[in-house]
């Protein structure tokens, strides 16, 4: 006990270091958590969910969910293959895909809007192609799709290929020698392996698709009620000094995080003694 | 199953894993393939398996070319280093996996009779509901021995199956390997850098050394007559003289051994070994090499000596207690040694 010295500083230290933490986390998370509910729930509760059961705000709710269950799932498989070819295969150009998987995760997201809009827009590459057989991309639901989609793909990706690197290939050798196909090795030994790590990433994955901004907002053209995400709506309420509205469709977007808080949280403690046993194995 | 490896060859980029490399291995008989790390031992183990595929050669099962034959097809069962055990599953679900994917997959209470078998066979019956990550090294490696064995192998083939084990579990297993093998009377190849290892618990050793195969012969065969100073300071337990060859005959110290292959040899510098128990040690005398003792080690019933010669040459001497005994001999007291029997080989051909 006495041989650490960090654990006999003086109380007085102790106690401050302590306090600055909290403060800090106070003003900056606490604080605004607490506002964005305070000014929703401002009004009384009738107000509040009558702001929530606006037309234009169910079309926004309703947006963000559709993307996310687009976005996710194709992320999802996309990580899986990513991650599958760079932990257990050798090719060239290995760790240009993983500086390429990367990019999302340096590139400002409104650039990422940008380059859908330079790409598909009307004045864009493929913009008079897909204008000519009636196919709109951009400042519609395709676009904000794609454009999440972009913005999202590292997180699975990320979360698993440092798994199924360490995890390494012998056990799809052993399932092979013992006579199971591909999809058999896949299906009962790499994703049961990797599920911890698959669901952390699906969360992460899931809470950036809901809350992307930036992207979203440079090729959604902003039309209520049919190109509005959730974070969209509770700008274009705010800047309509609707601020009750406007938190209030904040509160579920904070909301979300909470639950995501958690769940990450749970399964940060769970994956920690599934990667303990790893090693231990 | 009759085993044959056809002119193998294999490289990874600029290292030549195996070069040109035929075995025949009998039906029924316990193989080691002996070398040390990048020697191609295990490289030529995964090709048998179709782990990997060679850039030449062939490897015949039963006489019948399985080179177009992916592992999954090969009915191989393969115990990994590092168990490779499915860590999500239970014991018995990691042994009853090769039943559970076949085709035509067998009913719930065949499996069941099956694993059972085996685990009663590796001595894991209670085991069953385990997790791999519950048990110890040696329980987890007969898992795997008991899951590749569920599949009924034509062969068995282990990459270095007791490299991550204690030596007391180590020694233990080896012999129960040893057991097991003679009552199922499998086809078996091992993989191993540990001489003591190959040399107690197979057959037939395979040394191997740079990709190729440097001695194919039994136990005995090996260790008395190793057939290159590779294999020699590789086997390691010898001491090394530099010689002069000189028509038939090695010299070394005022004496003269004969040293077939050499008979046209005229004064050339060479090399020869001893092993520590072919050295003699007697305190007067007039041939030999004058050494002196530099400590004296009790080891059971022999004791091992350490002797100084001219030029820093160091020997190791092994005598029995009642010799050295009767030796009398004290730390820094002038002895000689006298091999009794070398092996020659001119210095140029070391490797």
């Amino acid at each position: 006990m006495t041989s650490n010295s960090s654990r006999n500083e003086p109380l007085l230290v102790r106690g401050l270091l302590i306090l600055v933490a909290l403060t800090y986390l106070g003003l900056f998370l606490g604080a605004p958590l607490v506002t964005v509910f305070a000014e929703a729930w401002a009004k009384g509760p009738e107000i509040y969910f009558k702001a929530l059961g606006q037309a234009d705000s169910l079309a926004a709710v309703r947006l963000t969910l559709i993307t996310a269950a687009i976005a996710v799932p194709v992320n999802l498989v996309f990580g899986l293959c990513a991650s599958w070819a760079i932990a257990k295969f050798e090719f060239r150009g290995k760790s240009l895909l993983m500086t390429l998987i990367d990019l999302p995760f340096s590139v400002s997201p409104v650039i990422s809007g940008l380059v859908f809009v330079l790409l598909f827009g009307l004045q864009g590459w493929f913009g008079p192609f897909l204008a000519e057989h009636g196919i709109k991309l951009i400042f519609a639901v395709p676009g904000i799709v794609l454009a999440t989609i972009f913005v999202t793909f590292p997180f699975i990706a990320r979360e698993l290929i440092p798994l199924m690197q360490e995890q390494g290939r012998e056990e799809e050798e052993a399932a092979l020698m013992l006579g199971a196909s591909g999809w058999q090795c896949f299906w009962h030994i790499t994703l049961p392996n990797a599920k911890w790590g698959l669901m952390y990433g699906v969360l992460l994955c899931n809470a950036r698709a809901m809350g992307e901004f930036g992207a979203v907002s440079v090729v959604s053209g902003h039309i209520r009620g049919l190109t509005n995400t959730m974070p969209l709506h509770v700008e274009i309420l705010y800047n309509e000094y609707n601020f009750v509205a406007a938190f209030a469709v904040a509160t579920l977007l904070a909301a979300l995080a909470l639950v995501t808080l958690v769940a990450k949280s749970l399964l940060e403690w769970r994956y920690a003694a599934e990667l303990n046993s790893v090693k231990r194995a | 199953m009759q085993l044959d490896i056809q002119n193998v060859s294999k490289r990874f980029g600029t290292f030549q894993a195996l070069r040109d490399v035929s075995l025949s291995i009998d039906s029924g008989e316990l193989v080691a393939l002996l070398g040390p790390s990048g020697s191609g031992k295990t490289t030529l183990l995964r090709i048998i398996a179709g782990l990997e595929t060679p850039d030449s050669g062939q490897v015949l099962f039963e006489g019948e070319n399985v080179s177009d034959l992916s592992a999954r097809h090969r009915q191989v069962g393969f115990v990994f280093q590092h168990y490779a055990l499915f860590r999500h599953m239970t014991v018995f679900e990691n042994v009853a996996f090769g039943l559970r994917v076949r085709k035509q997959r067998p009913s719930k209470g065949t499996i069941e009779a099956k694993v059972r078998e085996l685990l009663h066979l590796v001595q894991l019956e209670s085991m069953g509901d385990r997790y791999p990550s519950q048990l110890s090294g040696g329980q987890r490696q007969r898992v795997a021995l008991a899951r590749a064995l569920a599949i009924e192998p034509r062969v068995l083939l282990l990459d270095e199956p007791f490299g991550a084990l204690d030596a007391q579990v180590r020694k233990e297993l080896r012999r129960w390997l040893r057991r097991l093998h003679d009552e199922m009377g499998i086809t078996g190849v091992f993989v191993t850098h540990d001489q003591e290892e190959a040399l107690e618990v197979a057959d037939r050793v395979v040394v191997t050394h740079r990709g190729g195969i440097e001695q194919v012969g039994s136990p005995a065969e090996i260790y008395d007559h190793p057939a290159t100073p590779f294999i020699y300071q590789f086997l390691g337990n010898v001491n090394r003289l530099s010689v002069r060859l000189h028509q038939g005959a090695a010299r070394i110290g005022g004496l003269a051994f004969p040293a077939g292959g050499f008979e046209n040899a005229q004064d050339l510098p060479g090399i020869a070994f001893v092993r520590p128990h072919d050295l003699g040690i007697s305190a007067e005398g007039t041939e030999g090499i004058p050494v002196s003792l530099r400590h004296a080690v009790v080891i059971g019933p022999t004791v091992r000596l350490e002797l100084e010669g001219p030029d820093h040459l160091t020997l190791e001497a092994e005598l029995s207690r009642s010799a050295f005994d009767a030796l009398k001999a004290h730390p820094g007291q002038a002895l000689w040694a006298r091999p009794e029997s070398v092996r020659a080989f001119l210095e140029e051909g070391e490797r």
